[in-house]
């Protein structure tokens, strides 16, 4: 039963890196703000998911597994208010993308 | 396995600590600095020291990165001629001697300490049984080493207090920051409706949860100091006049009621901040509840700047 646990950890916390790499090849290599907030919010956000589900089972105990649960929502609502603002300040002639 | 993730651990610190160094614009070395902080976190975790990672997450990265960034950002007009300006190669390349050298000489320091260290932790365990706290970074914050504490919550009002002494004559007792202009309905106004509640229980069960696990009151306090900090941005509240009173005892308030307990502890248990036989940890409850929104006014206020408009009457 541990074992399997374990091999669940590992593979989605495996898939989850892959995500964050993707986001950052994004960041890097898209040409313009707007594309690159896609890739980060988009990206990072499944990739976290993909992190907190993997790490659930190393948990020991139930509210632990909700308290990660709920830094992942925290970190959604935030990267989604943040990238709307940066996409707003852009837009209205901020720095340019 | 530990030793090659502290070893890309140390290596990624170096990196963003150069990076931050020789980044040519402000804010890009900012960028870097916030990192770095969220970095020194996890170093802090390798070292098992949990409550000053939580602090240098709280304030070291966090606080301290959006101070950084509006400095930045003030400073902007002020790039280019400071570029101008800098050191000759000859200065930089001894100052960079220098600061390798004196980083060579506190490294050596750790590294050449006897086996085992010399430290008060056993004297610690054994004594934390006197005040009552689980957690022994509390017990030495609040009860061995309380005076250490005092004199930090008094630092930073000194520090407030600096800040505003920034504020041009005209606009001395006024309200820090721009006139709110935000759309209290977009959406930083939702964030600024949804984070707060969440955020507030999360600050005060930090402060509570202190007393046995790590914690404590400054990590809360920054916590419910970004809360308001959060509100203020989104334009649902301004910020308050300076001058007003609530404000003045809010902030002076909690460090007022440590030195009145301290004195009271000179006057019964015979020492400055000494606390009398079996009711350290009541008064430690006290002490932190009543630190923990002066040091949160504190800390916003810190960050909300000096007065910059008029204050609207008393």
């Amino acid at each position: 039963m541990k074992a399997i646990a374990d091999l669940f950890t590992i593979v989605a916390v495996v898939a989850g890196a892959f995500f964050f790499i993707a986001g950052t090849v994004g960041l890097l290599r898209f040409p313009d703000t707007f594309t690159r907030l896609h890739a980060l919010t988009k990206a990072d956000n499944l990739g976290l998911g993909l992190v907190v589900v993997g790490l659930l089972p190393q948990m020991d105990g139930v509210l632990a597994g909700l308290k990660l649960i709920l830094v992942w929502l925290m970190v959604l609502l935030a990267s989604a208010t943040v990238s709307q603002l940066i996409a707003r300040a852009v837009r209205r002639g901020g720095p340019k993308p | 396995m530990t030793e090659a993730l502290t070893l890309a651990l140390v290596g990624l610190l170096m990196a963003l600590a150069v990076w931050t160094l020789v980044a040519r614009d402000t804010f890009a070395a900012v960028a870097g600095f916030v990192p770095y902080g969220l970095l020194l976190t996890l170093a802090w975790l390798q070292l098992r020291a949990v409550d000053v990672a939580m602090t240098e997450a709280a304030i070291g990265a966090g606080l301290t990165g959006v101070l950084l960034i509006a400095a930045a950002s003030r400073l902007r007009s002020t790039e280019a001629p400071a570029w101008a300006e800098r050191p000759g190669v000859l200065t930089r390349v001894l100052a960079a001697i220098v600061s390798a050298a004196v980083a060579a000489a506190v490294g050596a320091g750790v590294l050449l300490l006897p086996d085992p260290a010399p430290t008060l932790a056993p004297a610690v365990a054994q004594n934390i049984a006197s005040t009552g706290v689980g957690n022994p970074i509390t017990a030495v914050l609040m009860s061995f080493r309380a005076m250490d504490t005092l004199l930090e919550a008094i630092v930073l009002l000194l520090g407030l207090v600096g800040i505003w002494s920034l504020a041009p004559d005209r606009f001395w007792g006024g309200r820090p920051g721009p006139a709110p202009t935000e759309d209290p309905n977009g959406i930083l106004g939702y964030l600024a409706r949804v984070l707060p509640p969440i955020g507030i229980v999360v600050g005060v069960y930090i402060l509570w949860v202190g007393a046995d696990h790590p914690g404590g009151k400054f990590q809360g306090a920054t916590v419910l100091a970004a809360m308001w900090l959060l509100v203020m941005l989104a334009g649902l509240s301004d910020a308050p006049a300076v001058d007003r009173r609530w404000v003045r005892i809010a902030l002076a308030g909690g460090p007022a009621v440590f030195i009145a307990i301290g004195l009271l502890g000179a006057g019964v248990a015979g020492a400055f901040l000494g606390y009398p036989e079996g009711l350290a940890k009541p008064l430690i409850v006290v002490v932190e509840a009543a630190l923990l929104p002066s040091l949160a006014v504190t800390l916003a206020l810190l960050l909300a700047g000096p007065p910059r408009r008029e204050g609207g009457g008393k």
